[in-house]
């Protein structure tokens, strides 16, 4: 047995700071949260993630069956796989949530988000971001002689990659709905 | 067949129908309806306590005093936020209460009117679940659904928020077994092949540990029952938490006493020193592992837990079984029949002889000597005098709650009520008169630091309106007795704040409320001290000074494992030869 030196005055770390040894990597995850559409719930959902200091990425939420008033909530969030595993063990133990799919992991799936820019520009500039647009196949919804509203639907990297481009030929405002994801397959 | 009422009568039936026969409460505006109800019936007693924290503490008591859930009634406003620590101590320690509060009528809500407070939103985070019923149709069917989220699975506190006008209107009332609650079933029975596999692990291990906890208490007392067969038919060691005493006795020859910061030695060297941990409904509090990189570094683990976000939380599990204590007991006893009753005789003959030498130590030696009580003493007094008796203890939160832990037996589950994981002050007199009201005849004491205790002493009312003859035993040290102790340990003896001054006479406090109070200051005196305070049919309020500066003693300290424990005034010589882990 080791001798415990503790000096008078001092100040020990509390066991509060200590962390256990697991993996320090940090992973994303794509949630899918299946839940009864009833009031608070999603609240439950952000103040877990508050509460317990987890990130939240891109959270979307809305019913997506209206007679069985269920809601799918998607949560892209960050995190070593230890904190991953404790964030689905605590999400299911909410009492409305019926299920917790981890997307990242129960196989291929497919994450899309969909997106608005506007962008203001005159001459060359918006040319070029209409021939960009083009090429992302994003739509124009609205313009006026100065600035144009795109569409654009994709994998949250070609949201990004998108916006870096327009960015200097005049990009004003971004609305983004956050990710939507789906496994890919039957089941 | 369908019944139209009052959602005030629906409260007061379905309390009824689920079994209730006592509420802890406290009226106010936004209830008036249901108290309405509950003065125009005889089959649920109400029990007017003095705070509404008091009110969920006694109903804490009476939940894990008997099994059942506990209830508690208060209004809107303040009467919820003054519930909300009682919740949060529920929550922690697993503890199934319903709360239910009045709210302002639907039509006002979120207009700041009188004694408004958005109380699902505050309560959110300390409940298991909670509801804001919005029309009287659902009232019956929400409340079913709150008992059967309370006590199902991990148990925990509910909170159902009525407002007023859904008190009055009428609806027709649904009885239990058509409310729907089949959408909230956590799983019972453990994976087989996992229990399989820790039947495997157990019949070779030559240095097996049972680290039990209040899992075992809340899954109900076949699971004490099964526990106690395991232990006997295995012979493997057992330590338990704090929450978990009494589900295996402690004058079970396999035990080894309470474990963690402020447990035995030879608990947490066994702990430290095993070949299997068998954590079975323990959640590896930060009280319990110390150091979490050096925890029990040569051991398998298996953790037994009915709640899947319990494993891997902390300590990396081997062998994870999600389900209910009693039945994964039961078909861990079958398979381990099953498969030849072997365990590895020869190994665990050592190991025992290695248990025996740590317990030699004797870590809870201590003098009583001079004029002083030491507290330790005034238990084991306790203890001894009350030894037998059809008694159930509760606590306040400090050292003399440690010390309970450590010299009071424990011969059987929900005997014992102490807030573990929120540490609250103030929890065990309110407590006391939950339990004293469910188990009249009892012996029912609280042992209590006279600072913990004066956070609820506005309770000495309730348990004189109610006759209730619950036992205040304070260790009145004049100190924050805990808090001392680390100001000693952990910051150079400033003793900011810790002390208490201006005391009230506690023999005069009893009988400005009615009760009867006792000082005792003597060692000499305190057998009859304390019998006097057994033989009075009332409450007593005993104030026993003790030892001002007693540190509590074995001690983990904070981000240290368990084979560096301080043994302090307790020691004895082989533990300074066998490292000096003792602090002078």
């Amino acid at each position: 047995m080791a001798a415990l030196k503790i000096k008078k005055g001092s100040t020990s770390h509390s066991a509060y700071n200590l962390r256990p040894n697991f993996s320090d990597v940090q992973e994303r995850h794509t949630l899918a949260v299946l839940v009864d559409n009833e009031p608070g719930v999603l609240a439950r959902v952000i103040g877990l993630f508050a509460g317990r200091g987890y990130n939240i990425e891109s959270l979307t939420v809305a019913e997506v069956d209206h007679t069985g008033h269920t809601s799918r909530i998607t949560i892209v969030t960050t995190g070593t796989p230890q904190v991953i595993e404790q964030i689905k063990a605590q999400l299911g133990r909410i009492v409305p949530v019926h299920e917790v799919h981890d997307l990242t992991v129960e196989g291929p799936s497919v994450e899309r988000e969909l997106c608005l820019f506007k962008v203001a520009g005159e001459g060359d500039k918006r040319l070029e971001a209409l021939r960009l647009a083009d090429i992302f196949r994003a739509s124009v919804v609205d313009t006026t002689l100065d600035s144009f509203v795109f569409e654009l639907t994709g994998a949250p990297e070609k949201i990004d990659a998108f916006a870096e481009l327009m960015r200097p030929l005049g990009l004003v405002e971004v609305a983004r709905t956050g990710v939507a994801a789906l496994s890919r397959g039957a089941e | 067949m369908t019944r139209q009422m009052t959602g005030a009568e629906m409260v007061v039936q379905a309390l009824k129908d689920q079994g209730v026969d006592t509420v802890f409460g406290y009226p106010g505006g936004a209830v008036l309806p249901i108290y309405d109800a509950i003065f125009q019936q005889n089959d649920i007693r109400h029990i007017l306590v003095r705070h509404e924290q008091g009110a969920v503490h006694a109903a804490e008591g009476y939940a894990r005093s008997t099994g059942k859930v506990g209830v508690a009634l208060v209004t809107s406003g303040p009467g919820a936020t003054n519930a909300v620590t009682g919740l949060t101590d529920a929550l922690l320690d697993s503890i199934p209460i319903i709360v239910l509060s009045g709210q302002v009528p639907t039509f006002m809500i979120g207009s700041d009117a009188f004694q408004e407070a958005d109380t699902v939103g505050i309560t959110r985070p300390c409940t298991k679940h909670n509801w804001l019923v919005k029309d009287t149709k659902t009232l019956s069917g929400t409340l079913h659904q709150a008992f059967h989220v309370a006590k199902s699975g991990r148990p925990g506190p509910v909170l159902v928020d009525i407002p007023k006008d859904v008190q009055f209107a009428s609806a027709d009332y649904t009885a239990p077994k058509s409310a729907n609650t089949s959408n909230y079933q956590p799983q019972l029975k453990g994976d087989i092949d996992e229990i399989t596999a820790l039947v495997e692990l157990m019949e070779n291990a030559k240095r097996p540990v049972f680290y039990t906890g209040g899992g075992v208490i809340n899954s109900g007392p076949a699971a004490s029952q099964l526990l106690r067969e395991l232990v006997e038919a295995t012979g493997f060691p057992i330590t338990s938490t704090l929450m978990g005493l009494g589900a295996y006795p402690a004058s079970g020859t396999k035990w080894l006493g309470m474990l963690g910061m402020h447990g035995l030695y030879e608990a947490n060297m066994a702990m430290h020193g095993c070949d299997l941990m068998i954590n079975i409904g323990a959640r590896f509090d930060d009280r319990i592992t110390g150091l979490i990189s050096a925890f029990s570094p040569k051991s398998k683990k298996a953790h037994i837990d009915i709640d899947p976000s319990s494993i891997n939380k902390v300590i990396k599990t081997d062998i994870p079984i999600v389900g209910d204590v009693a039945h994964v007991l039961e078909d861990m006893l079958k398979v381990w029949k099953a498969r030849g009753r072997k365990t590895n005789k020869e190994g665990l003959a050592k190991w025992w002889t290695q248990i025996e030498q740590w317990r030699a130590k004797d870590c809870l030696a201590f003098k009583q000597d001079g004029p002083t009580i030491r507290p330790q003493y005034a238990l084991q007094r306790l203890e001894e005098l009350t030894k037998g008796m059809d008694r159930y203890i509760t606590t306040e939160v400090g050292q003399h709650q440690m010390w309970a832990a450590q010299y009071l037996n424990f011969e059987d589950p929900n005997r014992f009520m102490t807030s573990g994981g929120l540490g609250t002050m103030g929890y065990g007199f309110p407590a006391s008169i939950g339990v004293q009201m469910a188990h009249p005849d009892s012996l029912v004491v609280n042992v209590a630091g006279e600072a913990s205790w004066l956070m609820n002493m506005q309770e000495m009312g309730t348990a004189v309106q109610f006759r209730l003859p619950v036992k205040q035993f304070i260790l009145n040290n004049e100190r924050l007795g805990m808090v001392r102790q680390w100001q000693e340990l952990l910051h150079g003896e400033r003793y900011s704040h810790s002390w208490s001054e201006a005391l009230p006479d506690f023999v005069k406090l009893a009988e400005a409320f009615g009760a009867k109070g006792i000082l005792c200051s003597d060692p000499k005196d305190l057998d009859d001290a304390i019998m006097e305070m057994i033989n009075h049919d009332g409450p007593v309020i005993f104030d026993c000074l003790v030892e001002k500066h007693e540190n509590c003693f074995p001690m983990i300290p904070s981000g240290k494992p368990h084979n560096e424990m301080l043994l302090g005034e307790a020691s004895t010589q082989g533990a300074i030869e066998a490292g000096g882990a003792v602090l002078v």
